[in-house]
C-alpha cells in the first residue's frame, strides 16, 4: 500500500531566505492553493515529517541545523528546495558567509526554481517529491524484507 | 490469648536484650531473628483466630493497671525531664495536666472500675496486627544497615544505635498492645507509648531541628492524650462500675452516651493520625531517620489514629459531630494533596500524602455507614504497605544519591533501575488502578454518594484524586526519564539489604490480586458483625480489575519486540546538535546543558498560600465537633 | 453477552467510527476557514502512512508505554460499551493517560517534557468534572453501571444541565481542541512542537492517533448518555456536540494553562456541583 504519497507532512526551514519564498510556501496553505486538498500538513517537528522543504542558502551558521534537522527525519524523506537561493546561494553566493545551495549540506530530491517561487511551483515541486517519496519508499520496503530474511536465515542458521 | 500476649511481651523482650546487645552482630542477628519470629507470630495469629470472629479475654486488669500508671508517671517524670533540659514549658505543662488527669482518675475512680474482658481480638485487629507485625518487622530489618550508613554518612550523629532499636521494638510492643486492648485505659497506656517513641525517635539526630520537631511531635499528641484522659474520666464517672471502659461496652451503649467520649477520643485520633491543623508535626518528624519515617509516620503508628476512628465508626455514623470529624478528614485530604504538589523533597510529597490519605480514611470514619468503614479499612491495607514501601525506597536512593529531591531523581530508571522499579510500583499503588488505593477511593466515592450530606464530600474526593494524580506522576516521569548518559550506581550497593524492598513490592501486587480474599474473609465480617450489613464490590468488577493487572504485567513483555532494528536518534532540540550528556552550544557559542523540571505551581498550591486557611478550617470543625458533641449529651 | 458483544463491536468498530469523525472534522474545518480540505478518508492515509514509516526512537521505552496507552484506552472504552462501571472506566482512562504522559516523560526532551506537564495539568483540570459527571448521571439513574444508565428513561439532561455543561467544556479539554489544547498543539504548531508527541514518530505515534480515535468515540459515548432516554435525540446531540466543538475550535484562540485549570475546577464547582445540589436536596433525588 503506499499510504505516503497520500500523506506527506512537511517540514518548512529557512536556512538563510529573504522571506520572499517563505510567504510563498505559507501562500500554498491560504484557501487559494490549500495543500491539504492533498493531505499535505506543514509540521513544525522533523520526526513527524516526510518533506524537508528548504528555502534559502545555507550559510556557515545554519549549516549544522540543516544537517541535524535532515538526520532527526526518518525515513523515507525527500529534501525540495525552494527558491533559486536554496538551489544555489542565489544572489547571495558570493557572500563571505554562503556556504552555497542545499545540495552542498544534505540531498536535494527537487529544485523548485524562481525568485522567489510561485506557488503552483512550489506545489509542483511537492508533487513531484512525491513520486520520489514513494520510489524510496518501495526500495525501502524491499530492503527490509530483505534484511529481514537475512536475519531469520542467520538466526535459522545459527 | 497467648500469641496476643507473646506479640506484645515478645518484642518489649528483644527490646531489652537489645539494649544490653553490645556487639554490631548480635544486634544484627537479634534484630533479623526477631523480626522474622514477630512476623511468623502475626500470621499464626490469623491463622488462629482468622475466622474466629470477635474473641474476648478475661484478663485480670488488678495489678496490670498499676503497673501500666506506674509506667506513665515514670514516663511523665522522663518528660518533664527533658522538658526542663530543652526549656520547652509548654511540654512540661501538657504533661502536668496530663498526669493530674491519670492521677484523678486513679484516686477518685480506679477503685471502683472493674474491667473484665481486657484483651480481644477481632478481624480490625488482625489486619492491624497483620501490618504491625509483617511491615514492622521488615522495616526493623531495613533500618540494621540503614542505620548503619546513616552513621557513615553522618559522623557527627552520636550513635545510639542500641536506644533506636530498643524504642523501635518497645514500640512494636505498644502497638500490638495498643490493638489488642478492649479496655480503654489500658488503650490509653499503650497509646501514650507510641507518642513517646515517637519523640525519642524524631529527635534521635540530636540537632536543633530534631529536638524542636521532636517537641512539636510531643506536644501535638499530648493534646490528644489529654483529651483521651479527659474522655477516660468522663466515662468513669458516668459508669462507676467501669464497665463502659470496655471498648465493646462504650460502643454498644448507644449515641447518647457514647458520643461526647468518642469525639474526644476521636481527637486524640486527629493528633496522632496528624490531621490538619495538626499536621505541622508530621512533616517535622521527616527530620528523623528514614525508616522511623516508614514506620513509625506512614504504616503504623499514624495508623493508631485512624485505628481508633474507625473503631467509634458506628457511633459517629449519623451524628453531626460525626459529620464535621469527617469533614476534618475530607479538607485535611483535599487541602494536603494540594500542597504535596508544590513539594519537591521527596519525604515531604510522601509525608503530606500520608496526611491526605489519613484524611480520607477519617473521612470515611466520620460518615460512617458499612460502604466507607469497608472503604476506610483497605486504605489502612494498602496505604501502608506502598507508603512503607516508597519511604523505604527513597531511604535507599537518598544513601546512594545524596539527596532527597525529586528533582535529582531524574532517570533513577538508568541508574538504580531496581529501586526505581520498585518505587514506580509503589507510586503506582498510591493512585493507579487496579492498584490498592484507588479501589479504597473508588469504594469511598460510591460510598459518599450513597451516605446522607455526602456530596461535600464526594467533591472533595474529586478534586483531591486529581491533585493526586498530579503530583505523583510527575513524580513517576522523573523516574522514567531515560537519560542514558547517566552512569548506574546500583550495582556498588549489594550491602543494601533487599530483602524488605522485595518483600513489601510483592505485597503491593499480591494485594491487589489478594484483596477480594481479604474483603471477604477480614472485612466483611467485620463490618457485617457491626452494622448487620456489608458492602463489597461486585465480583464482575473485581474480574475486570484482576484483568488489567494482568494486562499490566504482561504488557512490559512487549519490550521483547521493540529491540530490533530501531533506530535512535537524540531528542529534538530545534536543530541544534546535542552531546550524548545533551550539552548543546546556545547562542553566543555558550555551551549549555539541556535540563527540565516539574511544575510546582507553588503560587496555586503552594505551603504559604493553602496551610493556614486548611489549618484554620479543621480547626474550627473540631470545635464544632465538640460543640454538636456537647449538645447531644 | 450484550456486554461482550458491546465490548467487540467498540474494539473493531471504533477506530473505523474514529477515523471518520476525525476527516469529517477535518473537512468541516476546511471548510470554516474557507478551504476545500483533504479527502474524508485522510486520517487512514495519514496512519497508514505513519506505519510504513522508519522506525526512530529516542528510547525503546517509550514505544511500550504508548502501547500501554493505546491498551488501556481501548479497555476503558471496552468497559464503557460493555455497560460496565461508569468510576472503573474512568479510572482505566486516568492510567491510559498516565502511560502517555510517561511516555513523553521518558524520552527526555525538553518539548515532550512540557507537553507532559501540560498534559497532566489538564487530567488535573478534567478530572473533578469528569467524576461529578459519572455522579450526576448516578443520581439519576440511581447506577454507576451504564447498561443502567442507558436503560433508564429518566430524562437525564433535563436533570443535569449544568453537568451537561461543564462536561462540554472538559470535552474541549479531552478532544484536544482549542482553547484548550495546550498539550499538544494540534493546529498551531510552533509554539512547543508537538508537546508531548514530539518525540513519537512512525508507527508509535500511528498508535497515538488511533488512540485518540478510540478515545474520542468513548467520548461521545459519554456524551450520549445525558440523552439516553432517547436514543434519536441522543444520537442527534452527539453530533451537535461534535460540531459545536468544532466551532469552538475554529473561532477561540488558545489559553494558557492556567485557564485551562480554572474553567476545569471552576465549571466542576460552578455548573457540576450547583447542578448535583439542586438534584439531591431540592428535586430530592429522581
Amino acid at each position: 500500500m503506499a499510504f505516503l504519497k497520500r500523506s506527506p507532512w512537511l517540514l518548512h526551514y529557512d536556512a538563510s531566505s529573504c522571506n520572499g519564498c517563505d510567504i510563498e510556501v505559507l501562500a500554498c496553505l491560504t484557501p487559494l492553493y490549500d495543500v491539504e486538498r492533498f493531505g499535505i500538513i506543514n509540521t513544525g517537528n522533523p520526526k513527524h515529517a516526510d518533506i524537508l522543504v528548504i528555502t534559502g542558502g545555507i550559510n556557515e551558521l545554519n549549516r549544522d541545523v540543516v544537517e541535524n534537522i535532515y538526520e532527526q527525519m526518518p525515513e523515507p524523506k525527500v529534501v525540495v528546495a525552494v527558491g533559486v537561493c536554496a538551489a544555489s546561494g542565489g544572489v547571495f553566493r558570493e557572500c563571505y558567509n554562503i556556504v552555497g545551495g542545499v545540495d552542498k549540506v544534505i540531498p536535494v530530491d527537487v529544485y523548485v526554481p524562481g525568485c522567489a517561487a510561485r506557488p503552483e511551483s512550489i506545489i509542483d515541486g511537492i508533487v513531484t517529491a512525491l513520486g520520489i517519496l514513494e520510489e524510496k519508499r518501495s526500495r525501502m520496503a524491499n530492503l527490509t524484507a530483505e534484511k529481514e530474511v537475512a536475519r531469520r536465515e542467520a538466526e535459522a542458521g545459527s | 490469648m497467648e500469641t496476643l500476649l507473646f506479640l506484645i511481651l515478645f518484642p518489649a523482650l528483644v527490646a531489652g536484650a537489645i539494649l544490653v546487645a553490645k556487639q554490631k552482630q548480635l544486634r544484627f542477628a537479634l534484630v533479623t531473628v526477631a523480626a522474622i519470629i514477630i512476623g511468623a507470630a502475626s500470621v499464626w495469629l490469623l491463622a488462629s483466630y482468622g475466622l474466629a470472629g470477635t474473641v474476648y479475654f478475661p484478663f485480670p486488669s488488678e495489678p496490670t493497671s498499676q503497673i501500666m500508671v506506674a509506667i506513665e508517671i515514670g514516663l511523665a517524670a522522663y518528660i518533664a525531664y527533658l522538658g526542663f533540659r530543652f526549656r520547652n514549658y509548654l511540654a512540661i505543662t501538657l504533661i502536668a495536666v496530663q498526669t493530674v488527669l491519670i492521677a484523678a482518675f486513679e484516686l477518685l475512680y480506679a477503685e471502683n472500675v472493674h474491667t473484665a474482658n481486657n484483651f480481644f481480638i477481632d478481624q480490625f485487629s488482625i489486619i492491624m496486627a497483620l501490618i504491625i507485625g509483617i511491615i514492622g518487622s521488615l522495616i526493623a530489618v531495613y533500618a540494621l544497615r540503614y542505620m548503619e550508613e546513616y552513621h557513615t554518612a553522618h559522623p557527627e550523629v552520636r550513635n545510639r544505635q542500641r536506644t533506636f532499636f530498643f524504642i523501635i521494638f518497645v514500640f512494636l510492643a505498644a502497638m500490638f498492645g495498643l490493638v489488642f486492648s478492649n479496655n480503654l485505659q489500658w488503650i490509653f497506656f499503650f497509646w501514650e507509648i507510641t507518642t513517646i517513641s515517637s519523640f525519642l525517635l524524631i529527635g534521635y539526630a540530636e540537632t536543633d531541628e530534631a529536638t524542636r520537631n521532636a517537641f512539636l511531635a510531643l506536644v501535638m499528641n499530648l493534646l490528644g492524650g489529654i483529651a483521651f484522659a479527659a474522655a477516660l474520666i468522663y466515662l468513669a464517672a458516668t459508669d462507676p462500675a467501669g464497665r463502659i471502659l470496655e471498648l465493646d461496652q462504650l460502643l454498644a451503649s448507644g449515641e447518647a452516651i457514647a458520643l461526647l467520649p468518642a469525639v474526644l477520643i476521636g481527637f486524640a485520633g486527629i493528633t496522632k493520625a496528624a490531621l490538619m491543623p495538626f499536621s505541622t508535626w508530621l512533616l517535622g518528624a521527616m527530620v528523623a531517620p528514614t525508616p522511623v519515617s516508614a514506620l513509625l509516620h506512614s504504616s503504623t503508628m499514624v495508623k493508631a489514629g485512624v485505628y481508633i476512628l474507625v473503631r467509634f465508626a458506628p457511633v459517629y455514623a449519623g451524628t453531626l459531630a460525626g459529620m464535621s470529624i469527617g469533614l476534618v478528614g475530607a479538607v485535611t485530604f483535599l487541602v494536603a494533596s494540594a500542597i504535596a504538589v508544590s513539594q519537591s523533597n521527596a519525604k515531604s510529597v510522601l509525608a503530606y500524602s500520608t496526611v491526605a490519605n489519613l484524611g480520607l480514611i477519617a473521612a470515611c470514619a466520620g460518615v460512617g455507614t458499612p460502604m466507607l468503614e469497608w472503604a476506610a479499612i483497605l486504605l489502612i491495607i494498602f496505604h501502608a504497605i506502598s507508603k512503607s514501601l516508597l519511604f523505604l525506597s527513597v531511604g535507599t536512593v537518598e544513601h546512594r544519591i545524596h539527596s532527597r529531591d525529586i528533582e535529582d531523581m531524574e532517570g533513577l530508571i538508568v541508574r538504580m533501575p531496581k529501586v526505581a522499579v520498585m518505587m514506580f510500583i509503589g507510586i503506582a499503588g498510591m493512585f493507579l488502578a487496579p492498584f490498592g488505593m484507588l479501589i479504597s477511593k473508588w469504594a469511598a466515592i460510591e460510598g459518599f454518594v450513597q451516605a446522607p450530606y455526602g456530596l461535600v464530600f464526594v467533591a472533595i474526593l474529586a478534586y483531591g484524586g486529581a491533585v493526586t494524580v498530579f503530583f505523583w506522576a510527575k513524580w513517576m516521569g522523573k523516574l522514567v526519564a531515560v537519560t542514558r548518559y547517566r552512569t548506574r550506581v546500583e550495582d556498588s550497593f549489594r550491602k543494601e539489604r533487599w530483602a524488605p524492598l522485595y518483600t513489601l513490592t510483592g505485597l503491593v501486587v499480591a494485594t491487589v490480586l489478594l484483596f477480594p480474599v481479604i474483603s471477604s474473609y477480614l472485612i466483611e465480617p467485620y463490618v457485617t458483625a457491626i452494622y448487620g450489613t456489608t458492602a463489597r464490590l461486585s465480583q464482575a468488577n473485581i474480574a475486570i480489575m484482576m484483568l488489567m493487572l494482568a494486562l499490566l504485567l504482561i504488557l512490559p513483555v512487549s519490550f521483547l519486540l521493540f529491540r530490533r532494528s530501531a533506530k535512535r536518534l537524540p531528542p529534538y532540540m530545534s536543530g541544534r546538535t546535542t552531546t550524548a550528556d545533551m550539552q548543546f552550544v546556545g547562542s553566543m557559542g555558550i555551551a549549555k546543558e539541556m535540563t527540565t523540571r516539574n511544575y510546582y505551581l507553588t503560587e496555586y498550591f503552594g505551603e504559604k498560600r493553602l496551610l493556614l486557611p486548611g489549618s484554620v478550617i479543621c480547626a474550627g470543625l473540631i470545635l464544632v465537633s465538640w460543640l454538636l458533641a456537647g449538645v447531644a449529651a | 453477552m450484550n456486554g461482550i458483544l458491546g465490548a467487540l463491536l467498540f474494539i473493531i468498530l471504533a477506530p473505523f467510527l474514529g477515523g471518520l469523525i476525525a476527516g469529517a472534522d477535518r473537512i468541516l474545518t476546511a471548510r470554516m476557514q474557507g478551504r476545500v480540505g483533504p479527502p474524508l478518508l485522510q486520517p487512514f492515509y495519514d496512519v497508514g502512512k505513519l506505519f510504513e514509516k522508519e522506525n526512530v526512537v529516542v528510547t525503546t521505552a517509550q514505544n511500550f508505554y504508548i502501547l500501554a496507552y493505546l491498551a488501556f484506552i481501548i479497555v476503558s472504552g471496552a468497559l464503557f460499551f460493555a455497560g460496565g462501571d461508569l468510576l472503573l472506566i474512568i479510572f482505566a482512562f486516568t492510567l491510559a493517560h498516565v502511560f502517555l504522559v510517561l511516555g513523553a516523560y521518558a524520552v527526555h526532551s525538553p518539548y515532550s517534557h512540557i507537553g507532559a506537564e501540560r498534559e497532566l495539568i489538564q487530567i488535573m483540570a478534567y478530572e473533578p468534572m469528569i467524576i461529578l459527571s459519572a455522579v450526576g448521571l448516578y443520581l439519576v439513574s440511581g447506577s454507576f453501571y451504564v447498561g443502567d444508565i442507558i436503560a433508564s428513561t429518566v430524562p437525564a439532561i433535563l436533570y443535569l444541565p449544568g453537568v451537561f455543561l461543564g462536561f462540554l467544556t472538559i470535552l474541549t479539554i479531552k478532544l484536544r481542541k482549542s482553547p484548550f489544547d495546550i498539550s499538544t498543539s494540534h493546529h498551531a504548531h510552533q509554539e512547543i512542537v508537538k508537546g508531548i508527541t514530539t518525540e513519537f514518530s512512525g508507527a508509535t505515534l500511528g498508535q497515538v492517533e488511533i488512540a485518540h480515535w478510540y478515545e474520542n468515540v468513548f467520548l461521545l459515548g459519554f456524551v450520549y448518555l445525558f440523552f439516553a432516554f432517547n436514543p434519536i435525540l441522543g444520537v442527534v446531540a452527539v453530533i451537535v456536540t461534535y460540531v459545536a466543538e468544532i466551532f469552538i475550535d475554529n473561532t477561540t484562540a488558545r489559553l494558557r494553562w492556567q485557564a485551562a485549570l480554572q474553567s476545569g475546577w471552576g465549571v466542576a464547582a460552578i455548573l457540576g456541583l450547583f447542578n448535583l445540589a439542586v438534584v439531591v436536596y431540592i428535586i430530592g433525588g429522581v
